[in-house]
């Protein structure tokens, strides 16, 4: 998983956004992704808040490496990303309270987010701090751009609008972003269920696989 | 290999009370703030369902817990009570409408002394986005049709949704959500009217 240079930056960036993104291509924390993926706002809530945690738990674990013992490793990881998550959430709680209501009990799921587990595993334990932040950086972004993918057009086809409640994330001054292309009445309903989650993300999958192939054949061609 | 496992079940142990203090330092250090915030949160939402200028206490402070079936929950539901100079003047019930389609809907449900509905305002649910959710009053102004009914002027027949006979809209392809509002609200006003002298007795 691991087999790149792991002194390339920008090798990192590309893994996270797009070759080895956690949402297209690792497929991990499926559960948060397709869940709260309703409208962009929430898809941009979740992924900065999945982001943040990713970050601070890589860094962590990453700092750690060589202290904790092999064989209790993931029970000290599964530690290290409660806390964290934890303080996320009282935070918001007590300060962006608007953000909290609209996340509700998203916020504790990403505590079983496999892929925050997954990257302290198998990245953030056995690479260099800055590395590891870095990392956490580029899989947090990738996520985030999923789900911000995925999020906008589920709300854009479901519901017909797009930042609907962003006043949630961005406070009152963003009272006016909403935009609304039809009416509510007209949107296609599957699109904000569950299984609308799960076709959105496959469609999302097969593109990035199409240009994936455009890339190889025009490399193969030139 | 005993004292390595007992090394590792030390660095266990440290580990997680190194991360309940951090927790509970954050605790500490949001608690105030989180209490403000749902404090104001909750004041806010009851200003809208007691009649203006009715009132001279601090209702969110004057609360009684009480447990009835009428209310839906088996636990304790909270009663806000606003008083005019020390006379009751109205209160504000929450109550739980059980039979959501996906589990509980919270209420809360604002009453006059006559047992007039001064509004009702959903806190809480799970109902499925885009056909359900319509209760919630960011979403639609359905709720609104409770504002100002009263039983003295309804019957028990009203209080249904359009397909059952009623008076109450229910939403395309969501019957079941507005018919476990409408039943919830009338089942708390109805216990309001035999209740109220208990509710403000202290």
């Amino acid at each position: 998983m691991s087999s790149v240079d792991t002194s390339n930056y920008q090798q990192l960036i590309k893994q996270g956004l797009w070759s080895e993104n956690p949402g297209m291509v690792k497929l991990l924390g499926l559960c948060p992704l397709l869940a709260v993926s309703n409208t962009l706002i929430n898809g941009i809530s979740l992924g900065l808040a999945t982001l943040l945690t990713l970050v601070v738990s890589n860094t962590i674990v990453s700092c750690a490496q060589g202290m904790l013992p092999q064989a209790v490793r993931i029970p000290m990881y599964v530690l290290i990303i409660a806390t964290t998550v934890t303080v996320i959430e009282l935070v918001t709680q007590a300060w962006l309270p608007d953000l909290y209501i609209s996340l509700g009990i998203f916020l504790p799921l990403i505590v079983t987010n496999c892929l925050i587990l997954g990257r302290a595993e198998a990245f953030a334990a056995r690479n260099p701090v800055r590395h590891a932040a870095i990392d956490g950086v580029a899989m947090g972004l990738g996520f985030l751009l999923v789900l911000v993918a995925l999020g906008g057009a589920r709300e854009i086809i479901g519901q017909g609008s797009l930042l609907t409640d962003s006043a949630h994330l961005f406070g009152s001054m963003a009272n006016d972003w909403h935009l609304r292309f039809f009416s509510e009445q007209h949107g296609m309903l599957l699109a904000l269920l569950p299984p609308g989650a799960f076709i959105g993300l496959g469609l999302i999958v097969a593109l990035k696989n199409k240009i994936d192939t455009m890339l190889v054949t025009t490399n193969e061609s030139s | 290999m005993k004292s390595n496992e007992l090394k590792q079940g030390l660095i266990l142990g440290s580990v997680a009370t190194i991360s309940i203090a951090i927790i509970v330092m954050t605790y500490l250090g949001t608690r105030d703030a989180i209490r403000t915030t749902e404090q104001r949160e909750l004041e806010a939402k009851l200003i809208e369902l007691f009649e203006p200028q009715s009132y001279t206490n601090q209702p969110s402070r004057d609360t009684i817990e009480l447990t009835d079936s009428a209310l839906g929950s088996q636990t304790p539901k909270i009663i806000y009570r606003a008083r005019n100079q020390g006379v009751p003047s109205g209160a504000v019930v929450s109550a739980t409408a059980p039979d959501g389609y996906n589990g509980n809907i919270d209420l809360l449900i604002g009453l006059n002394m006559d047992g007039d509905i001064v509004g009702v305002r959903v806190t809480n649910h799970m109902e499925t986005p885009g056909l359900g959710d319509d209760i919630d009053l960011s979403r639609s102004d359905w709720i609104r049709a409770f504002d100002g009914l009263s039983l003295r002027t309804t019957q028990a027949y009203d209080w249904k949704v359009k397909k059952d006979g009623g008076q109450f809209d229910q939403f395309t392809g969501a019957t079941i959500t507005p018919r476990a509002v409408v039943n919830a609200v009338y089942r708390v006003a109805s216990w309001y009217q035999i209740e109220k002298d208990n509710i403000f007795a202290n």
